[in-house]
């Protein structure tokens, strides 16, 4: 049996428990990524003027592999919603799957009550706008214009449907934070939304947000990881070059 | 029950992990993926009740839109009737899809084209820096390379240029993209794995 994968599990498993459980003398130090800055302020505009705040979750699957970047929106939306519940619009969370949808109902409620305003919540807050890429797309892109929309954040799994609703946000001068798993929707959303997260920022945007002990840590086990890759990928060509391998 | 639910949570992540690793669980694994698959289809049925309740209020509080609301629920509930009278295999059923989801789909794929690049006219306006003038010049060379011209193609272009930004630049990036967004699905995963992360019911 090939125990790489095993081992690598294993081994990032250890490490986030190991990094979870260690008590920091210092707050951790995060590098400054500009987007997640200004999504701090179009958060609290949306607040003071009554608008609302629209989250994308995209149409990924739980049970395909880009599973991971709904996981990772999920867990944005939590700290969203207990930022600005208490607005006079509360934020709506869209999805592309069902599942999703359902999934962003239940974290918009748990998000209302950490927040003291259980009692605003609406199920009609998450909802799902469509079972494609485009009709999900064409589903929330009236969302932006007829619901007072004034920020927005795309985290999830989307193709480059993605910059319809960058534009759709522009049109609206509504402020988009887009993130996406998708190597080409970063390209697209580079060139269409006012901001992006560019490659694993998506994954890092919850420790921003949030800062939980769990969150730092796995930024840190990824930045180890991310080492001994590259150390592996050096040692890689390294032996191919002297032709051990 | 909040506990119920981590518990069991944690307890159906561990199988299907350890199900790809350990032979003996792999039928405990296939069972429970069987089972996620329903529940997804049962959670498709509850999120078509859902946009029908959002569309409905529209509808029924007269807000912006709500006519557009009244067409897609009129569309949702004939194409319910009528794939359960005729089945989805049925000729007319089968029109219904490839002659209006399809066209409707691609005239949006077409529009993205049109999107994307007035998006990236307005990306130096926008935002002027290195970047945004290197992303340019590169979406530029690749069209240049790729585009039917009318004087045909342009040799080192296309035989030199395009593979190699496809292949050296393009995928030596994307591969690490790809490793940077596979450590984040790792990490995601093993933080709702342990319920520090919690999508379903964490209160």
């Amino acid at each position: 049996m090939n125990l790489l994968a095993p081992g690598l599990i294993g081994l990032s498993a250890l490490l986030l428990l190991l990094f979870s459980l260690i008590k920091r003398k210092s707050p951790p130090t995060l590098r400054v990524i500009p987007a997640l800055t200004r999504l701090y302020r179009a958060l609290g505009l949306s607040v003071e003027d009554g608008t609302r705040l629209l989250v994308g979750l995209g149409g990924a699957s739980l049970l395909t592999p880009n599973g991971g970047a709904p996981l990772a929106g999920l867990g944005m939306l939590r700290h969203l919603a207990e930022r600005t519940s208490l607005s006079d619009r509360p934020p709506i969370a869209v999805a592309g799957e069902a599942s999703i949808a359902l999934l962003a109902q239940d974290t918009l409620e748990a998000g209302y009550e950490a927040a003291g305003a259980g009692e605003f919540y609406q199920p009609t807050a998450g909802r799902l706008t469509g079972m494609t890429p485009f009709s999900s797309a064409a589903g929330a892109m009236p969302i932006l214009r007829d619901e007072n929309v004034s920020a927005s954040v795309l985290i999830g799994h989307f193709g480059t449907e993605a910059a319809l609703l960058a534009d759709a946000a522009e049109r609206q001068n509504a402020f988009l934070l887009g993130a996406s798993d998708d190597p080409s929707t970063q390209a697209a959303l580079y060139a269409a939304a006012p901001e992006a997260l560019i490659g694993e920022e998506l994954f890092a945007a919850g420790a921003y947000l949030g800062a939980t002990q769990s969150h730092t840590a796995s930024l840190t086990v990824q930045d180890i990881l991310r080492w001994l890759i590259i150390l592996a990928l050096l040692g890689g060509a390294g032996l191919k070059l002297v032709g051990m391998i | 029950m909040r506990v119920v639910a981590l518990v069991l949570a944690v307890v159906t992540g561990l199988l299907v992990l350890f199900g790809y690793f350990i032979p003996a669980l792999a039928p405990v694994q296939s069972v429970l993926l069987n089972w996620a698959i329903i529940l997804a289809g049962t959670a498709a049925v509850v999120g078509v009740f859902n946009l029908v309740l959002v569309h409905g209020n529209k509808i029924t509080k007269r807000e912006k839109g709500g006519i557009y609301s009244a067409l897609l629920l009129i569309s949702l509930f004939a194409t319910f009737i009528f794939g359960l009278v005729l089945g989805p295999d049925h000729p007319n059923m089968r029109l219904l899809v490839e002659a209006i989801i399809i066209p409707v789909e691609a005239t949006l794929m077409a529009l993205l084209a049109v999107t994307l690049l007035y998006a990236s006219i307005r990306l130096l306006r926008r935002r002027t820096d290195l970047m945004s003038i290197v992303f340019l010049l590169t979406a530029l060379l690749m069209l240049a390379a790729s585009a039917t011209l009318p004087f045909g193609e342009v040799g080192p272009l296309s035989n030199f240029v395009r593979p190699w930004f496809q292949h050296v630049l393009a995928l030596g990036g994307a591969r690490g993209i790809l490793i940077g967004v596979a450590l984040g699905t790792l990490t995601t995963g093993l933080r709702v794995l342990f319920g520090a992360d919690r999508p379903y019911g964490g209160k």
